[in-house]
């Protein structure tokens, strides 16, 4: 029988790659800094998942050093050797070990399971006592946020008080949605209305909560929290199309006096440019008070306190509000910086900085980028 | 071809005469032969996974480094979704298919599958489905919602990308479901007398249980399927909320067919390892009957764990709890098959050829994808880890690690049987490290990337999130991956310069694919067999003292069986294969295979493409039906 | 259909079943879930249609419940044609297939004339949720029902060019078991989607 040689150095070779696999596994706990992490819970809703995570996770270790020894250790033991010639006794099983290696690992997973079950109900659960509420609106691909009773609408950067648990409200909106969202979610159907238009997406704050699905058609509600002041970043993580990787967001967590003086200044009209200025050209280009073929920004943005042509207020409809667009560090899905550099590229045409984007190009001159840019940096 | 029927000389046939080419072009066309159809499916599904491969390299390269620009979003969103729809549907279903029908008649002792020309219409209905699918790539756009094309992304989004993924898995659907009820009604009724269902082979129970598993899960996703393509196309409103429509609706359609799904796609290896570990150890499968009963049950189970993959969709505490149990539950027969392999080992006399070292490492990683499964089913650490990278590396250490290097393992150990040709070891030991080394290094650091916070299917990422370094070495991974798969193509090739010397037991195997030449004849067994235990071959070559004591049995000995027939037969068959009846071959299932992507494109783009396919389908099957029986 | 062929060879089998029967049974079971699937999708979308019309806005009960009646005569027919080829008389098999045939042609000619009718009232295949499921669902049983009807028709000529014989009573049997399966299918439609009243 031409049986290939066997050659000792192989299960030496094979220990060597599992150690590999191990060694890559256990470099999580040594990896480089990551701002999007997991496994540095900031809050005490992402710490609960943790605490369930290391525990299953360190277990998860234990089993496979015992099992992936125990391979190990039968393939080098019962390798064959140089010469041998005898057949092993053909052993069938062994009906005590079948039971034993059924009964053990359902044991261990019953002492995963209550834990675990508990978790689920823990998470699920809206906070009593003192919280903020939050309406969490996926659009392709940025994202709005609502505080009902504020009359605080923004986008892209979500402010929060530290130490009070946030419950947010999730639904997704299409480009036609006009921003009104019941108190208690985003149920409001109308018949082919445009609320529910859009397409699923995912609100993920790793360090502050685990994600949960945005589904057109329904409410999906996820409590985060803070335990200390920063900004955590965070991004859509249900595939939502061409740009699903430019749709993240922050979440900046304040003092509650710091978030408090943030309310009031997000609830006051925006600021009316000098007359004259730049900015008050790329006012008029905006609400197209400049005449017959501008105004394109108030067919989707509101600004708070802004008034159309025919001097009505201009309302949002689909696009996020801009009213104090400069209290945001990042606009668009949080890929670009706000200064005016970055405006000035997004405006002159969107889809190509942002694939997919529903804002379209408008053929603007480069003086009425400028104007306008001009204007938008006075919404502080 | 001892049988392939002469045809009745001008009479009775005319332009339905069975064709009788029996090399060269047109024979692989009208075959229906279960060994060159198993062939076919082989080498489509390796040249898909080439494909497949170079759509995973040019992910790897956009993503080797933040910000990366090699690919646009638009072009990004239809290699991923092709690269899942093609591994899963174009690669691994089809390269088990290849197994089962070259193997499923061989190791149960039959002639052919219960279905001949059926069996081959499977085979140009799943060709048909997997170049339709890609034919979008020229006409306007591939399928670029994912692999899992969740609604109402799938329905709304511009652009008939996926419509080719609804027709294409429609079509490839057809050719599976086909196929399950051919290779399980072979399974079940075509076994040679003496072979009792605890007779059977392990891999012909997992063949079993994934024909089953297919039986029940692809009608699910043929209506989902179905929906999709009627709102696209005909406006209906399955997944609309606008018309108060539920897009959640398709993802428990989706994923009850897919959970399943995984089961069809890992069980065939399950079923080549514990083949490949007792021919290796030279021991039995330890715990035959609680690898079988596992398999059963992990096939059972399998439809009752669908929305674990919806822990963050918002079904509730209730759903959540219930399915997070289930998940727990399917872990435990999953663990007694790996004990069971295990136990295989102990006390063997391990021989470390390619097929067995293929093996060793599907324990071996699968083990991994197995322990991280468990931690996605503490629900509220799979609220972090859904839609991750953590993800990503999970499923591709069951589905690269385990059911991959388990189909290699396949291929390495029956390649002498199918092509009378051994592979050589030497270059398959360079393919098997190089590609553990790679797999390792390419999905091991997905589990970091995705607890650090790497989403899923997102086309680039900014340097702030800190993922460059492993992503770095995950794309090196991944080109030594390709390296591997090279070189297995170079052995494979080289395998072809070599005389045709392989002897019909070259491993000391214990089945009964091995009781024939390599390759087999036409008509696989000369007489069929007479069986009268598990392991057949063995007990055929080897006999038990007292004591325990394993001795060589005497040619010829007790419990051999004649392997020459001689005169009469049992069962009505000719001796020595002259006069064994066998299939004729036919122009039909082509045919009517044909008309599927017809029918395809006609619901793109016009209906009279449509109409015309109908028609060359419905040919292909009165063809079928009327044509002369071959004698 | 594929009669005279190596499939449907009367060898011995390990279960003693025909492959061509198992093969059969097993499509049918499989084809349980695909029914099982759209009646579902009529179920949980029953009441949620946010437009009319709706179900009680066009059904006519009586004239389905003739058709439904139609239908199931033809499964008495069906077991007559098996009937009469196990006895061998072809000529009379050949009338019963004949009549059970033009039963399903009348059942599905009554389809069509339903859905033209409610058509005309104004629910189409994308009006709201229920001509969505509704449409889909009877859609995909009336084609069930016309490829039954296609068999059944090709049993008939094929038994009129010697390709059926009386000894052919298996083709028969599993055109009749697939027959069956249509009508029981059909009942379990009739209750859910017209007998059930939705409450909207």
């Amino acid at each position: 029988m031409p049986l290939p040689r066997p050659r000792r150095t192989l299960p030496r070779t094979l220990v060597g790659a599992v150690a590999l696999i191990a060694l890559v596994i256990l470099a999580a706990a040594c990896a480089p800094h990551a701002t999007q992490d997991t496994l540095k819970p900031a809050g005490p809703y992402a710490q609960k998942i943790d605490n369930l995570f290391r525990p299953v996770f360190w277990l998860a270790v234990g089993v496979f050093v015992v099992v992936e020894g125990l391979l190990m250790y039968l393939a080098v033991r019962y390798r064959h050797r140089k010469g041998r010639r005898e057949i092993p006794p053909q052993v069938h099983g062994n009906q005590r070990l079948e039971i034993a290696w059924t009964i053990v690992p359902a044991i261990i997973l019953v002492g995963v399971a209550i834990p675990t079950i508990s978790g689920i109900y823990a998470l699920a659960a809206k906070p009593s006592g003192q919280i903020l509420e939050v309406n969490v609106i996926g659009h392709q691909w940025w994202w709005e946020f609502d505080y009902p009773g504020l009359d605080v609408t923004t986008a892209n950067v979500l402010h929060i008080p530290v130490g009070e648990p946030v419950y947010a409200s999730l639904c997704a909106a299409g480009l036609g949605y006009h921003g009104q969202v019941a108190p208690n979610g985003c149920q409001e159907q109308s018949a082919y209305g445009n609320v529910g238009d859009d397409v699923i997406h995912s609100f993920w704050v790793p360090e502050l909560a685990g994600k949960q699905d945005v589904v057109p058609g329904r409410t999906n509600h996820l409590v985060l929290e803070a335990d200390r002041p920063g900004t955590y970043t965070g991004q859509c993580a249900e595939f939502c199309g061409l740009s699903h990787a430019y749709m993240r967001f922050k979440v900046v967590a304040q003092t509650p006096s710091e978030f408090d003086a943030w309310v009031r200044e997000q609830q006051a009209n925006a600021a009316v440019p000098a007359k004259g200025s730049l900015a008050a050209q790329g006012q008029d280009l905006f609400s197209g008070v400049a005449g017959p073929g501008t105004g394109w920004c108030i067919a989707c943005h509101a600004v708070q306190g802004l008034k159309d042509a025919n001097g009505n207020p201009v309302v949002q409809n689909g696009g996020p509000n801009l009213t104090h667009l400069m209290s945001r560090d990042c606009f668009a899905g949080c890929i670009f910086a706000m200064n005016q550099a970055d405006l000035e590229r997004w405006l002159k045409d969107p889809p190509a900085v942002k694939p997919g984007s529903w804002m379209p190009s408008y053929g603007l001159s480069d003086q009425q980028v400028r104007a306008l840019v001009a204007y938008l940096m006075t919404l502080k | 071809m001892a049988s392939v029927s002469v045809p009745a000389e001008g009479g009775r046939g005319g332009l339905l005469r069975r064709p009788t080419a029996t090399t060269g072009f047109w024979s692989w066309i009208t075959t229906v032969d279960h060994k060159r159809i198993g062939i076919l499916y082989g080498i489509t599904a390796f040249a898909f996974f080439l494909i497949g491969g170079i759509e995973a390299l040019f992910i790897r390269l956009q993503l080797a480094q933040p910000n990366g620009t090699i690919l646009s979003a638009s072009t990004y969103n239809e290699f991923f979704t092709m690269h899942g729809v093609t591994m899963i549907f174009l690669v691994v279903m089809p390269l088990s298919a290849a197994f089962f029908n070259y193997f499923i008649p061989l190791q149960i002792g039959a002639r052919d599958v219960a279905f001949p020309r059926l069996n081959a219409f499977t085979y140009w209905a799943f060709l048909a489905g997997g170049l339709f699918i890609y034919s979008g790539f020229f006409l306007g756009g591939a399928p670029n919602g994912g692999w899992f094309g969740y609604a109402p992304l799938s329905t709304v989004e511009p652009g008939n990308n996926m419509l080719f993924y609804a027709l294409g898995l429609l079509m490839t659907g057809i050719a599976s479901t086909a196929s399950a009820m051919n290779l399980a009604v072979t399974i079940i009724n075509m076994r040679a007398p003496g072979m009792t269902m605890f007779r059977m082979p392990v891999f012909m129970w997992m063949a079993l249980v994934v024909q089953l598993l297919l039986a029940f899960a692809l009608p699910i996703i043929t209506v989902g399927l179905f929906q999709m393509l009627f709102d696209r196309r005909f406006g209906t409103h399955f997944f609309d909320p606008a018309a108060g429509g539920d897009p959640v609706l398709w993802q428990h359609m989706f994923w009850l067919f897919g959970h399943p799904e995984v089961y069809i796609l890992v069980l065939p290896a399950m079923g080549i390892v514990s083949e490949v570990l007792p021919v290796f150890a030279r021991k039995p499968l330890f715990g035959y009957q609680f690898v079988v009963f596992s398999g059963i049950a992990i096939g059972f189970i399998g439809f009752g764990v669908w929305a674990h993959h919806m822990f963050a969709v918002g079904l509730g505490p209730v759903a959540n709890t219930a399915f997070g149990i289930s998940t727990m539950i399917i872990a435990v027969p999953t663990g007694v098959k790996i004990f069971n392999w295990l136990g295989t080992l102990w006390k063997g006399d391990i021989r470390f050829t390619t097929p067995m070292l293929f093996s060793i490492a599907f324990i071996a990683q699968f083990v991994v994808g197995g322990l991280s499964g468990v931690t996605h089913a503490v629900v509220p650490a799979d609220y972090q880890q859904t839609d991750t990278y953590y993800i990503v590396a999970h499923f591709h250490y069951v589905l690269f690690g385990g059911a991959i290097f388990g189909l290699f393992s396949g291929v390495y150990y029956w390649w002498p049987k199918v092509f009378g040709r051994m592979l050589d070891e030497r270059i398959g030991k360079l393919n098997f490290w190089l590609m553990v080394i790679g797999f390792n290094l390419t999905f091991g650091p997905m589990h970091i990337l995705g607890l650090q916070g790497m989403p899923r299917r997102i086309q680039t990422y900014p340097a702030t999130l800190g993922l460059g370094v492993w992503n770095l070495v995950a794309t090196i991974g991944a080109f030594i991956i390709a390296t591997s798969v090279l070189i297995f193509l170079l052995n494979a090739i080289a395998s072809f310069r070599r005389p045709k010397d392989a002897t019909a037991d070259p491993w000391d195997a214990r089945t009964l694919e091995w009781s024939v030449s390599s390759p087999p004849p036409a008509y696989n067994f000369e007489e069929i067999p007479v069986v009268h235990s598990l392991d057949e071959l063995w007990h055929r070559k080897y006999a038990e003292r007292e004591g325990g004591v394993v001795v060589p049995v005497p040619a010829g000995g007790a419990g051999t069986e004649p392997t020459h027939g001689s005169g009469g037969g049992q069962e009505g068959h000719g001796p020595s294969g002259h006069g064994i009846h066998l299939p004729g071959q036919s122009y039909f299932p082509f045919v009517a295979a044909l008309g599927l992507p017809l029918i395809g494109y006609g619901v793109i783009f016009h209906l009279w493409i449509a109409v015309a396919g109908v028609v060359v389908m419905l040919a292909g099957v009165y063809g079928w039906a009327i044509e002369p029986a071959s004698e | 259909m594929a009669v005279h062929t190596f499939e449907s060879e009367h060898e011995a089998t390990s279960t003693g079943l025909p492959n061509t029967k198992l093969a059969m049974w097993l499509f049918l079971a499989s084809d349980c879930l695909l029914f099982g699937a759209l009646i579902s999708s009529y179920v949980l979308y029953r009441g949620s249609s946010l437009v009319g019309p709706y179900p009680e806005d066009v059904f006519d009960i009586p004239y389905t419940s003739v058709s439904s009646f139609v239908l199931l005569a033809s499964s008495l027919t069906m077991v007559l044609a098996l009937a009469a080829i196990q006895r061998a008389e072809i000529g009379r098999m050949r009338v019963w297939l004949l009549a059970t045939a033009l039963l399903g042609m009348t059942f599905v000619g009554g389809q069509v004339y339903e859905f033209t009718t409610f058509y005309r009232e104004g629910l189409a295949l994308s009006t709201n949720l229920f001509g969505t499921t509704f449409y889909v669902l009877t859609g995909f049983h009336g084609t069930h029902v016309g490829v039954g009807i296609l068999m059944l028709l090709s049993l008939v000529s094929m038994s009129f060019t010697g390709r059926i014989t009386p000894r052919d009573t298996m083709a028969v049997e599993l055109v009749g078991l697939y027959w069956h399966f249509v009508d029981i299918v059909w009942i379990v439609i009739f209750t859910v989607v017209y007998l059930i009243p939705t409450g909207k």
